[in-house]
C-alpha cells in the first residue's frame, strides 16, 4: 500500500515566531497522488464518519482525475466551508477514522484533499457566478455568524428566502474568528467564505446585539422565523482562590485580543495583551492548544499546559498536540490548579497544582482523575490562562418568554432544531454545548431545512392555525 | 456600518460631547446602559456611558475625557467623520421606580452618565438631588442641565475654585446627617470616589449604587475581561452590570484591575503622539 502524502508545514523554529498558517497544504502533485491512494470502496465506511454526508470517494475521484472544478462542485453540494473543515475538522475521530485503509496503513488524508480543492478553487477559479432562486417573500432572521449561522444563512437564501444574519461582534465568523489563530485558519479564508454567504444575498448586520438592540419577540414581529446559532461564548472559571488576579484570562480573552483585536501586531493595533514570561494553559482541548501556541508567538519564554488527565484523554485534535509540543510547549499532565497567588499589585506570581491520578472510567468514557493527597506543589508564572470550557451565553434565553433551556444552559431543540418556541430554531454550540465546526454547520443545515418546511407551511395556512407546530 | 458623527465639541478642557447617528440604539437606550465603540479597524473596543439619547432624531451622544491613546484620537474627530463601531445599548439599565429622594452623585466625567439617570427618576416625580464635583471649576460640566433634571444642586471643587470646597462626599455625608429620608444613592465617577461615596452611605444603611467602569472587550458575557468581584462573587460588569450595590464591591480589585494595561496603554499613547506630533525621542 502506498504511504499516505505529507504535508508540508512551516519549519518549527520558525513559526514560533510568526503568526502565519503552520500547514502549508498538498502541491498538485501530492494532492493527486494522495487522491489516486482512496481504493473507491463500493461501499465506502468513510462517508458515515462525515457529519455533513459529503459522497467522498466521488470527490476524491474527480481529484484522481485531475477534475478539481468537478470536487469542488461535489463537495460544496453538501459542505458550503470546504477550505475550512479541511483545516479544523478533528478527520481522525470522524471521517479518516473510518476509511477502510486506516485497518492496514494509514487511512486516506481526506482533510488535506477537502483543503486543497477548496484551496485550488479559490486561487484558480474564484467563485461562479451564484444563481438566485425566485423570492419566496419570506423572511428569516438568522442571529450568531459562527459556522452554524453562516451554513443556515447561505441554505436559506439558496432556498430563496430572504435572510437577516445579525451579529454581535464587529467581524462575522464567530469563534472561526475570535477563537481560531491565524496560523492555524487564515482569516482571509474566514473572510472569503463570509463574502461568498453574502453574495447569495444575504444581509449581513453587524455590531448587533440581539437581546439587548431587539429581542427574538421583536424580530418575530418582522421576520417569520429566527434560527439562533449563538455558539456557547460564556467562559468557564474555576471557582480557585486567586482567578481574578491580573494576569489571569480566559482563554476566550486572551484569544480574542489576539485574534479578533490582533494584539500580536501591538501597537500597530491598539489592543494590548500582557505578553507573559512563564505562561501557563490549563486545560487539554483545541482551546488549551490555540492558546498556548498563541503565546509562544508572543515571545513567552516557557508555556506549560496543565491538564487533570493523560495524554490519550486530551480532546484536542492530534495535529495540534503535535504541533504544540514541536513548537516548545510544555505539558504537565495529570495535575490540577488548586490555588492561583498573587503579588501586593494583584499580579499573579504563582499557580498551585495537585497532581492526579487516573481512576476507573466514569460516564463519559474517559477516565476519572483523583487528586492524590499532600501533592500540592507551586509553579512560578506571570499568566495563566483558563481554558476549561465554556457554556450558552444566557443573553437571548433571559430575554425570552417561553425558551426553554436545559441546566447547561443550552437550548433545547429537537433533531431538526425547532426550539419550545414556534418558529424560533437553534442549531450548533448554543444546542449541544462546546462542539465542532462541522457539526455546528450540519445543525445550520438541517435547522435551514426545517424551517422551509414550517415557512410552505405557514404559507397554506390560515392565520388562526398558525399556532400549531410545524412538525 | 459606518456611524456618523454629528456633533463634537470640547465641553471644558480635555472632556468632549460626541453625538452619533445611531438610530436603532436611540430607540432602545435607557440610562445607566453603555455602548462600545471601535473607530477604525487597527482601533481598540472602548465602553462609554451613553449620556443622552434622542429617540425623533435617532442620535446618542457620548461624553468622554481624554485619557489614552484612542480618546486622544476621538478628541480630534470633528462631525462628518464616522466611527467604524458603535455597538449597543449594552449593560442593564438603572432602576428607576417611585421612591422617597435619591441622590445623584456625579464625579469629573461621570457627571454625564449620571445625568440621565437623574432626569428619569425626575420624570416619574421622585424627589432628585444631586451633587456634582470636579477638580477645579473649568472642569466642571453639565452644571446647567443637571439644574434642570435637579430638585437640589451641590457642586464641590477640590480647589474651592466653585461651590464647597472639597469633595462630593462632604456634601453627601451632611445630606445623610440631615431629616430627609433618602432611599437610594447613585454615584457615578472614578472609582477612588465611588468607594469612597460607599463608605460614607454604609454606616446610614443607605442603598447606594455605583456604575462600574472595568476594562471591558467585546461587552456581550464573552470574554470575562469585565470581571469585578461584587458580595464575594465573580461578575461580569458588561452583562451582570455595569451598575451594582456599592456597599458589596471589591473597588481594590477593581482599581488594581483597571492598571493591568498600565505598561502597553503609555507605549500605545507615546507611539501615536510620536506619529502625530513628530518624534523627539
Ligand atoms: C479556540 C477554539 C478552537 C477550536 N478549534 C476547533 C477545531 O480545530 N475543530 C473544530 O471542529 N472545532 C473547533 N472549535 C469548536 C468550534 O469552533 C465551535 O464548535 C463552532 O465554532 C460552533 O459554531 P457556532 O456557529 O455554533 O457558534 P460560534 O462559532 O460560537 O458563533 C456564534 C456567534 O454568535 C454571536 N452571538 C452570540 N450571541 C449573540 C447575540 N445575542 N446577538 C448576536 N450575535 C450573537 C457570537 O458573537 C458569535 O460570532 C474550537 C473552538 C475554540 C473556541
Ligand atoms: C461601562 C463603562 C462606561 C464608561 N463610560 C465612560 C464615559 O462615559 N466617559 C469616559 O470618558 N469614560 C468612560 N469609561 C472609561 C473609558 O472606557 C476609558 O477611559 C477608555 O477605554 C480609555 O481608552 P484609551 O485608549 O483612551 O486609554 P488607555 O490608555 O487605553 O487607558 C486609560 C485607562 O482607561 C481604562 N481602560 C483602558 N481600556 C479600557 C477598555 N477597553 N474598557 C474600559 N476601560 C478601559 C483603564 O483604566 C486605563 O488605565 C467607561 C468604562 C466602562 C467600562
Ligand atoms: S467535512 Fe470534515 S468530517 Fe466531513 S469529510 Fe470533510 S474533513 Fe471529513
Ligand atoms: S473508506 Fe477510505 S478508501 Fe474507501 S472510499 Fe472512503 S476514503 Fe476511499
Ligand atoms: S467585556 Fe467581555 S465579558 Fe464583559
Amino acid at each position: 500500500m502506498l504511504e499516505r502524502n505529507d504535508m508540508l508545514r512551516q519549519d518549527p523554529d520558525k513559526r514560533r515566531s510568526n503568526f502565519d498558517e503552520v500547514a502549508l497544504g498538498y502541491s498538485h502533485e501530492q494532492a493527486l497522488a494522495e487522491a489516486r491512494r482512496c481504493i473507491q470502496c463500493k461501499k465506502p465506511s468513510c462517508v458515515a464518519g462525515c457529519p455533513v454526508g459529503i459522497d467522498i470517494p466521488a470527490f476524491i475521484q474527480c481529484m484522481a482525475e485531475d477534475d478539481m472544478d468537478a470536487a469542488i462542485c461535489e463537495l460544496k453540494s453538501m459542505n458550503a466551508l470546504p477550505a475550512i473543515c479541511g483545516r479544523v475538522c478533528p478527520q481522525e475521530t470522524q471521517c479518516e477514522d473510518v476509511c477502510v485503509l486506516g485497518r492496514k496503513g494509514e487511512p486516506v488524508a481526506i482533510g488535506r484533499l477537502e483543503r486543497y480543492a477548496a484551496d485550488h478553487e479559490r486561487k484558480n477559479i474564484g467563485p461562479g457566478a451564484v444563481e438566485r432562486p425566485a423570492p419566496t417573500g419570506r423572511k428569516v432572521a438568522v442571529v450568531g455568524s459562527g459556522p452554524a449561522g453562516l451554513t443556515a444563512a447561505a441554505e436559506l437564501a439558496r432556498m430563496g428566502h430572504s435572510v437577516t444574519l445579525f451579529e454581535a461582534l464587529h467581524k462575522a465568523g464567530g469563534v472561526l474568528v475570535y477563537g481560531i489563530p491565524e496560523f492555524r485558519l487564515p482569516k482571509s479564508i474566514v473572510q472569503s467564505e463570509v463574502e461568498y454567504v453574502e453574495s447569495l444575498g444575504v444581509a449581513l448586520q453587524l455590531d448587533t446585539v440581539i437581546g439587548k438592540l431587539d429581542t427574538v419577540d421583536e424580530l418575530l414581529e418582522e421576520y417569520d422565523a429566527v434560527f439562533l446559532g449563538t455558539g456557547a461564548g460564556l467562559p468557564v472559571f474555576m471557582g480557585i482562590d486567586g482567578e481574578n488576579l491580573s494576569g489571569v484570562y480566559s482563554a476566550n480573552e486572551f484569544l480574542t485580543r489576539v485574534n479578533l483585536m490582533k494584539a500580536y501586531q501591538f501597537p500597530g493595533y491598539d489592543t494590548p495583551v500582557k505578553l507573559g514570561r512563564k505562561v501557563v494553559v490549563v486545560g487539554g482541548g483545541n482551546v488549551a492548544m490555540d492558546s498556548a501556541r498563541c503565546a509562544v508567538r508572543l515571545g513567552a519564554e516557557e508555556v506549560t499546559i496543565v491538564y487533570r488527565r493523560g495524554e490519550d484523554e486530551m480532546p484536542a485534535r492530534k495535529e495540534e498536540i503535535e504541533n504544540a509540543k514541536e513548537e516548545g510547549v510544555k505539558f504537565k499532565l495529570l495535575s490540577n490548579p488548586t490555588r492561583i497567588q498573587g503579588n501586593e499589585a494583584n499580579w499573579v506570581t504563582q499557580l498551585e497544582c495537585l497532581n492526579m491520578e487516573l481512576c476507573e472510567p466514569d460516564e463519559s468514557g474517559r477516565c476519572r482523575p483523583v487528586p492524590l493527597e499532600g501533592s500540592e506543589h507551586l509553579m512560578d508564572v506571570d499568566v495563566v490562562i483558563i481554558a476549561i470550557g465554556t457554556s450558552p451565553n444566557p443573553l437571548i434565553p433571559m430575554t425570552t418568554k417561553g425558551l426553554e433551556t436545559s441546566k447547561w444552559g443550552t437550548i433545547i431543540a429537537d433533531e431538526d432544531g425547532l426550539s419550545s418556541r414556534e418558529g424560533v430554531y437553534g442549531g450548533g454550540d448554543v444546542v449541544t454545548g462546546a462542539a465542532t465546526v462541522i457539526s455546528a454547520m450540519g445543525a445550520g443545515k438541517t435547522a435551514a431545512q426545517a424551517i422551509d418546511t414550517y415557512l410552505k407551511r405557514k404559507n397554506t395556512l390560515s392565520h388562526d392555525d398558525v399556532n400549531l407546530r410545524a412538525r | 456600518m459606518p456611524y456618523k458623527i454629528l456633533e463634537k465639541f470640547q465641553i471644558v478642557p480635555t472632556i468632549h460631547q460626541m453625538t452619533i447617528e445611531a438610530p436603532k440604539i436611540a430607540r432602545k437606550a435607557k440610562p445607566g446602559q453603555f455602548v462600545i465603540l471601535r473607530i477604525d479597524e487597527t482601533g481598540e473596543r472602548i465602553p462609554l456611558t451613553i449620556a443622552d439619547f434622542d429617540r425623533d432624531k435617532g442620535t446618542v451622544t457620548t461624553i468622554f475625557m481624554e485619557v489614552g491613546k484612542t480618546t486622544k484620537q476621538l478628541s480630534i474627530m470633528n462631525a462628518g467623520d464616522s466611527l467604524q463601531d458603535f455597538v449597543g445599548p449594552l449593560g442593564n439599565p438603572s432602576e428607576i421606580e417611585p421612591s422617597e429622594a435619591v441622590i445623584c452623585v456625579g464625579g469629573g466625567v461621570g457627571v454625564a452618565p449620571i445625568y440621565p439617570i437623574a432626569r428619569a427618576h425626575k420624570a416619574i416625580g421622585n424627589r432628585v438631588i444631586s451633587i456634582i464635583g470636579a477638580r477645579s471649576a473649568q472642569l466642571l460640566l453639565w452644571e446647567d442641565k443637571m439644574q434642570e433634571v435637579s430638585d437640589e444642586l451641590y457642586i464641590t471643587t477640590d480647589d474651592g475654585t466653585k461651590g464647597h470646597h472639597g469633595f462630593v462626599t462632604d456634601v453627601l455625608k451632611k445630606l445623610l446627617e440631615g431629616n430627609e429620608p433618602v432611599s437610594k444613592v447613585i454615584s457615578i465617577g472614578p472609582a477612588i470616589m465611588m468607594r469612597t461615596v460607599a463608605g460614607v452611605t454604609h454606616p446610614f444603611g443607605v442603598k447606594t449604587i455605583v456604575s462600574l467602569n472595568s476594562i471591558m472587550v467585546d461587552g456581550t458575557g464573552m470574554c470575562g475581561s469585565c470581571r469585578v468581584l461584587v458580595g464575594g462573587e465573580t461578575k461580569f460588569a458588561c452583562v451582570d452590570g455595569p451598575e451594582f450595590n456599592a456597599h458589596e464591591v471589591d473597588f481594590t480589585l477593581l482599581m488594581n484591575r483597571l492598571m493591568m494595561y498600565r505598561d502597553e496603554e503609555k507605549n500605545a499613547l507615546e507611539n501615536y503622539q510620536c506619529e502625530r506630533e513628530g518624534c523627539q525621542c
